[in-house]
């Protein structure tokens, strides 16, 4: 806003000045957003890391090597993969069967249904883990994995039935025609037709699904309990707790062990969506 | 839905006027049973695991529920003592105030206009600083919630990199997690939550048609013209979903909030999800803390109804 006030009112200079204005702004902001995440990455590959950021007098992989270990890092991540992997299956399988009706029928409840998974998904369902607690002691799910995989498929199948029901809605119809006048079933026409055209939307709901999972540390640290079922978000939690205030640098390392595996599917993601537009397909109405 | 449809059809059935008409009466029926069916495990799975703890949130919240002790095995039927307690309590409309300067602050105020921002500017920066931008600010959000937490705690702790800038610049920089809670946690979520709205904004921004502006711009309006009456307006449905989606993401913060500060020094940086799970699991009093959530609930509810009204989506 203000680079087109301050600039002159000659035509291609006032351009200029304001693509130079808009870059430094905006190099400025590259920095701040970045300022806090180079102590991760210096104090991971520093012996003596502190809260401060410096550069290690000697970098060194001695953090990473020793959080190397099954207990440390190996079980939890492997809890952490077993969960969000669970989720993002169970989602997408619910949503492809969910979106199928939704999108190729036209049905009276229709309508409301889909507002209604639109109210599910604006609803603060992880703001009230102490009820879902409590629920759980209930039905004495507790401390188990598999509950804690529906759980967090159930909180974002909302989200997945409407982007699935999107991407689906733009698979033209007359393909499964053909199908249905061969004599293949409306199941046989979603397995054999449809699922193939709609991979590359299906593994964005998929992704999308994984990485909010594996992000998690509300849920599993209310649900699970046993340290042997815990996922890498709640064991760094309790890694923290118990040596956080000596082992800087082994936190650092962990934390970035377990960073790099939804960093990398993100990265995936965006080159094969064109970035940004990964969002628009769950927005746009 | 399924079980509407079979408890109607036996008495269609009887009702029927006979052999030739109750067939193709029945077909249609049957038809819309296996047509539903793929909608049962979503069904299975919303209801069990989304509406239950709904449901369970108000019942919960009538009753003594505890932790440990006996009304964990056995909570009475309090009626509205957890709300009355509630309204009592001074911690409560503290929490409120400071749920509501939390989410303003960070989200409406601070996402939502610093993502704007970068999404504006970056159609007039070079495509290589735009995409580096791009990178900073997506990192951030990419991150898991619990590692962003730990990098926002060493960032603003006393000895961290916030204060290294200061004294850099020659100042000395207060203990900021302990002195100000609320500004740090805000300045965090900003920080961890704006690409959302950045990415948001720079969809909608991409579909905004360039004769539009170009005739503004023809007819002598200036930047600031452009962007109140044109480019604002035309992405108007843009910004009333971010807001949306991102207050009641902020709402539901907690993970960030409970490694930086757990609430305090005291209760200055106590949300009401904070607020709901101490009382639940530090003090034991799970209908107390259930009685928050609940509060919770309906605060979302009504935003996402507010919401749902305003933006009336075309294509269900």
């Amino acid at each position: 806003m203000t680079v087109s006030t301050l600039a002159s009112s000659v035509a291609s200079p006032r351009k200029a000045t304001a693509a130079i204005l808009a870059n430094a702004v905006l190099i400025v902001i590259a920095l701040c957003f970045l300022l806090p995440l180079a102590w991760l990455v210096l104090a991971s590959l520093d012996v003596k890391a502190t809260y401060q950021t410096q550069i290690p007098e000697q970098l060194s992989l001695a953090n990473f090597a020793a959080v190397f270990n099954p207990e440390l890092t190996f079980l939890p991540l492997w809890n952490s993969l077993l969960l969000s992997g669970g989720a993002a299956v169970v989602t997408v399988l619910a949503s492809v069967l969910a979106a199928y009706p939704l999108s190729r029928y036209t049905m009276r409840f229709n309508k409301p249904f889909m507002y209604g998974v639109l109210f599910g998904t604006c609803l603060p369902i992880t703001a009230i883990m102490v009820p879902v607690y409590s629920l759980f002691v209930r039905l004495n799910l507790l401390d188990s994995i598999p509950a804690t995989i529906f759980f967090m498929a159930a909180t974002s199948l909302p989200m997945a039935i409407w982007m699935t029901k999107n991407f689906m809605d733009s698979v033209p119809v007359s393909l499964e025609e053909a199908a249905w006048v061969d004599g293949a079933s409306a199941m046989n026409a979603l397995r054999r037709i449809v699922v193939p055209l709609m991979r590359p939307g299906l593994s964005v709901v998929f992704i999308f699904v994984f990485i909010q999972a594996w992000g998690n540390f509300f849920v599993p640290f209310v649900l699970l309990l046993s340290p042997s079922k815990q996922p890498a978000a709640v064991s760094i939690y309790s890694f923290f707790g118990q040596y956080g205030a000596i082992a800087y640098g082994q936190l650092a390392a962990f934390s970035v062990l377990y960073s790099v595996p939804v960093i990398l599917l993100y990265v995936l993601v965006s080159r094969g969506m064109g970035g940004s537009f990964t969002m628009s397909g769950a927005i746009k109405g | 839905m399924s079980a509407e449809t079979v408890s109607r059809s036996p008495r269609e059935t009887a009702t029927g006027p006979g052999p030739s008409g109750s067939g193709p009466r029945r077909r249609p029926r049957g038809r819309t049973l296996t047509r539903v069916l793929p909608l049962a495990p979503a069904v299975v799975l919303l209801a069990i695991f989304l509406l239950g703890p709904v449901i369970w949130s108000f019942y919960g919240s009538f009753t003594d529920a505890a932790l440990t002790g006996s009304s964990a095995q056995d909570p009475q039927w309090v009626g509205l003592d957890n709300y009355l307690t509630l309204f009592k309590d001074p911690v409560f409309p503290l929490s409120l105030w400071l749920t509501f300067v939390f989410v303003v602050a960070s989200a409406i105020v601070g996402q939502n206009f610093l993502g704007l921002g970068i999404a504006l500017l970056m159609n007039r920066a070079s495509t290589v600083v735009s995409a580096v931008v791009g990178t900073a600010v997506v990192a951030a959000w990419v991150l898991p919630e619990i590692v962003a937490a730990f990098v926002a705690y060493a960032y603003f702790s006393e000895d961290g990199t916030l204060n290294q800038v200061l004294a850099a610049a020659g100042m000395t920089g207060p203990n900021w997690l302990y002195s100000f809670p609320m500004l740090s946690i805000i300045l965090a979520n900003a920080w961890r939550g704006t690409a959302f709205s950045m990415m948001v904004y720079r969809a909608a921004l991409n579909d905004v048609p360039v004769e539009v502006t170009e005739a503004a711009m023809i007819d002598g309006a200036d930047g600031i013209k452009r962007l109140t009456w044109i480019t604002i307006p035309m992405i108007k449905n843009s910004i009333a979903t971010n807001l949306m989606l991102i207050t009641l993401q902020t709402l539901s913060v907690f993970t960030l909030i409970w490694v930086m500060t757990a609430g305090g020094p005291g209760n200055e940086s106590t949300t009401l999800p904070i607020m709901a799970f101490q009382e639940a699991f530090k003090f034991g009093d799970i209908g107390y803390g259930t009685a928050i959530a609940t509060v919770m609930l309906l605060i979302g509810a009504a935003f996402s109804l507010v919401y749902i009204r305003a933006l009336r989506p075309e294509k269900v």
